[in-house]
């Protein structure tokens, strides 16, 4: 049986990767999928810790988040093509609308 | 019928109301039907109410109409409070206005005829009769009107159909300012006119033809008093503007740019003759001040020969008709000046007929010969319009004096009237005969060159030559009829005749303060009508010798005279003289008062506007520089302190993800190590 520090680690390094991913990428569609790393460090973490404790929230829960990233994938994407259309870039440096 | 004599005015009133409102849609068959019956009603009408008058047993009928112009209390002049003056719209008919009103309603009527013939071919047709209406009416009102305020409301309502009617073509520049001119002669004259109205109300409290007579015969003001005196100088300005005395007789000629039927029905036969009426209503007034009758008999002796001079060498032969109307009306006015008024008024009478006649016979042979007006293109008429010429023929021995024609008995009674006169002298008289030489002598020059003698007459126009259409030719029949007749109703004294017209104007004129006539001869009064015929022959035969048996000898004649032709020939430079000291004058005032206006008036006016825009300037630059300035200065004060807030907000969401970021790391570190 694997220890749940192992777990534990594997989602930091994950989580890591992702915030990572989504403060250095400039790429909007990578930011996305960099968001998607960290919410699936959570389900690891939400995971390993249900079994942990031997409470089945932490998969239901895991479950929740599961949709919750479809659902959001699904906006996320089609925001990206709305701001293509109207910018004609994914360029996260070059959207700057919201300044002073 | 008497109490309806308003008819008489109002009839014309409403063809003028027709024609002038819609006369554009009429066909000139119907103008004419229109607007010269009514005038032919208003004819029978006068006629008719003229035949009950005879019959009335005091010779005075007046009708009040209605209360024009009610005023209040005031002082007269004299200090005498008048409690109310009630100036009333009335009618009053004595043997006077009896006599002017068939005069104007019959000659008018004859010329209404006449002008459906001569201005068939105008344009303006309905315009022209509704003038012409509007004209009736009004003199009709200045006739038949029972106070003088009145009076003078037909007095200005002739005037301005006259000056109309002058200009009635007035795409023709010389028309329009003939107009204009007769407008503005006649306005001086009305001036004093009002002015001496202004007096008389100011003296006698009444405008009333009535009261004022019987005021002024009551013996109430001397004779020679000054304010009567400068009442009947005021009238008679008046009257000098209005019948074209000196010295503003200037505008008559001019009027000759009028359609021929207008010259002979406004200044020839009627309304020229407002102001020998006017004096002779005034007679009253005018007795009492033997100074305003010198005058009025000076003025007028001095126009008749002044105008008559002019006459004998003019060429155009409607100017030579107008001379001759100024010259006419001095001798009644001169008729007037020696007191007497009736003799005046029998020449008004006679001279309505056979200067209409003289003028409407001119205008036919204007018409026959497509509008040529210079008699020296005229010439050998007689056979080719032969009822024009003879009916000029009568008219222009009826204005000679031929004896037992109309103005032989008129011009004799004034010639006489100004010899034996009290009021008269042989100054008078000499200058009275001259002029009756004179006036033979210009018309029978105007009859032979127009109608003896060698055709002068234009090849292309001699064979356009006709007889005007019977419309015209009927009126100069009537009128001819009565420039032979009209005389004997004055037939006089010293031929053996009642002198009907006289003892029939008697009630007006008989007056206490008129004095009675020297006692004079038969023979005296025989043998100077004898010497006016034998003067009047003269005239003629030099006529006869200079343009009919010796053709040329007329120009020999005025080369010898040289100078004092020319003189003549530009009417004593009289309206050149007028531009210099009064015309040109007025007109320097009217730049200088011009120059007043633009660089004073017009000047303040655009200086306060300059100060205004300036004072704008310097508020606009406070306003801009300093109201403003202190907004913008603050703005970019806190637009300067904002700045490193603005610099955190990059609008890019990595930014904020590491703000977040770094929170996060902040407050765990916070935690582990604390």
């Amino acid at each position: 049986m694997i220890p749940t520090e192992y777990y534990i680690f594997l989602g930091t390094g994950l989580f890591t990767i992702g915030v990572i991913g989504v403060l250095t990428r400039r790429n909007v569609l990578i930011i996305l999928m960099s968001i998607e790393l960290i919410l699936n460090a959570v389900n690891i973490n939400l995971v390993a810790l249900s079994q942990y404790f031997k409470h089945v929230d932490g998969q239901v829960f895991a479950i929740f988040v599961i949709t919750d990233a479809a659902a959001e994938a699904a906006v996320g994407l089609g925001l990206i093509i709305a701001l293509f259309r109207n910018k004609e870039t994914v360029n996260a440096d070059e959207i700057d609308l919201l300044k002073w | 019928m008497l109490n309806f004599i308003w008819l008489i005015p109002v009839f014309p009133l409403l063809g003028a109301a027709l024609q002038l409102f819609f006369g554009r849609r009429f066909s000139n068959r119907a103008v004419s039907a229109v607007s010269v019956g009514l005038p032919g009603l208003s004819f029978l009408w006068a006629v008719g109410c003229f035949a009950q008058f005879l019959r009335l047993s005091e010779s005075y009928h007046h009708v009040s109409l209605y209360t024009w112009l009610p005023a209040g209390a005031f002082h007269l002049s004299n200090g005498s409070l008048v409690n109310h003056l009630d100036v009333k719209v009335g009618m009053q008919l004595d043997p006077l206005s009896c006599v002017m009103m068939l005069v104007v309603t019959g000659v008018g009527f004859l010329i209404h005829v006449y002008s459906i013939g001569y201005m068939a071919h105008e344009g303006g047709y309905y315009r022209f009769f509704g003038y012409l209406n509007l004209f009736m009416f009004s003199m009709l009102v200045l006739v038949l009107a029972d106070n003088y305020l009145m009076m003078f409301v037909g007095w200005e309502g002739v005037g301005l159909c006259s000056y109309l009617l002058i200009g009635f073509y007035f795409l023709r520049k010389s028309a329009s300012d003939a107009g204009i001119k007769a407008f503005i002669v006649n306005r001086i004259g009305d001036a004093a006119f009002l002015l001496g109205v202004m007096l008389l109300v100011v003296t006698f409290g009444t405008l009333d033809f009535h009261s004022i007579t019987e005021a002024a015969r009551s013996g109430q003001f001397p004779v020679g008093s000054g304010v009567i005196t400068t009442i009947c100088i005021l009238l008679f300005i008046g009257a000098t503007g209005k019948s074209a005395q000196i010295p503003l007789y200037v505008w008559l000629p001019d009027a000759m740019e009028g359609p021929t039927p207008v010259s002979a029905l406004i200044h020839a036969a009627t309304m020229v003759t407002a102001g020998v009426y006017m004096v002779a209503r005034s007679n009253a007034l005018y007795v009492l001040s033997p100074t305003a009758l010198g005058l009025v008999a000076g003025i007028g002796a001095a126009t008749a020969i002044w105008a008559a001079s002019i006459g004998l060498v003019q060429n155009d032969i409607k100017r030579v008709l107008a001379y001759s109307t100024i010259s006419q009306l001095g001798y009644m006015f001169l008729a007037c000046g020696v007191g007497a008024f009736a003799a005046g008024i029998f020449h008004l009478m006679t001279h309505a007929f056979f200067k209409a006649l003289l003028f409407l016979g001119s205008g036919s042979v204007i018409h026959a010969l497509s509008g040529e007006q210079d008699m020296r293109k005229m010439g050998a008429l007689w056979h080719k319009i032969p009822t024009t010429a003879k009916t000029m023929l009568v008219a222009t021995l009826a204005i000679s004096g031929a004896p037992l024609l109309s103005g032989f008995f008129s011009k004799d009674e004034i010639l006489w009237q100004s010899f034996s006169s009290p009021y008269g002298n042989k100054l008078l008289w000499a200058v009275a005969v001259v002029t009756a030489g004179m006036t033979a002598f210009y018309m029978f020059r105007l009859f032979f060159l127009t109608f003896a003698g060698d055709s002068r007459v234009p090849h292309e126009v001699e064979h356009h030559i006709h007889e005007s259409p019977s419309s015209m030719t009927v009126p100069l029949i009537c009128l001819a009829v009565g420039a032979v007749g009209a005389g004997y109703v004055g037939w006089p004294k010293v031929l053996g005749g009642p002198n009907w017209f006289g003892k029939f104007l008697d009630p007006v004129f008989e007056n206490p303060a008129l004095r009675p006539a020297l006692e004079h001869t038969w023979n005296q009064e025989f043998g100077l009508m004898l010497l006016s015929v034998a003067i009047a022959f003269v005239g003629f035969f030099f006529a006869y010798r200079w343009y009919v048996k010796q053709p040329g000898i007329a120009d020999r004649v005025a080369a010898a005279a040289g100078a004092g032709y020319r003189l003549l020939l530009h009417k004593y430079y009289v309206d050149e003289i007028y531009d210099a000291l009064f015309v040109n004058r007025v007109k320097d005032l009217g730049s200088a008062l011009a120059a007043f206006d633009l660089g004073v008036v017009d000047g303040g006016v655009n200086g306060v506007g300059w100060a205004t825009r300036m004072s704008a300037e310097l508020s606009r630059w406070w306003d801009s520089w300093v109201i403003d300035g202190l907004v913008n200065v603050m703005a970019f004060v806190v637009k300067l302190m904002s700045w490193p807030a603005r610099m955190v907000q990059t609008g890019l969401v990595q930014n904020y993800a590491w703000f977040i970021t770094a929170g996060v790391m902040v407050f765990m570190l916070y935690f582990v190590f604390h």
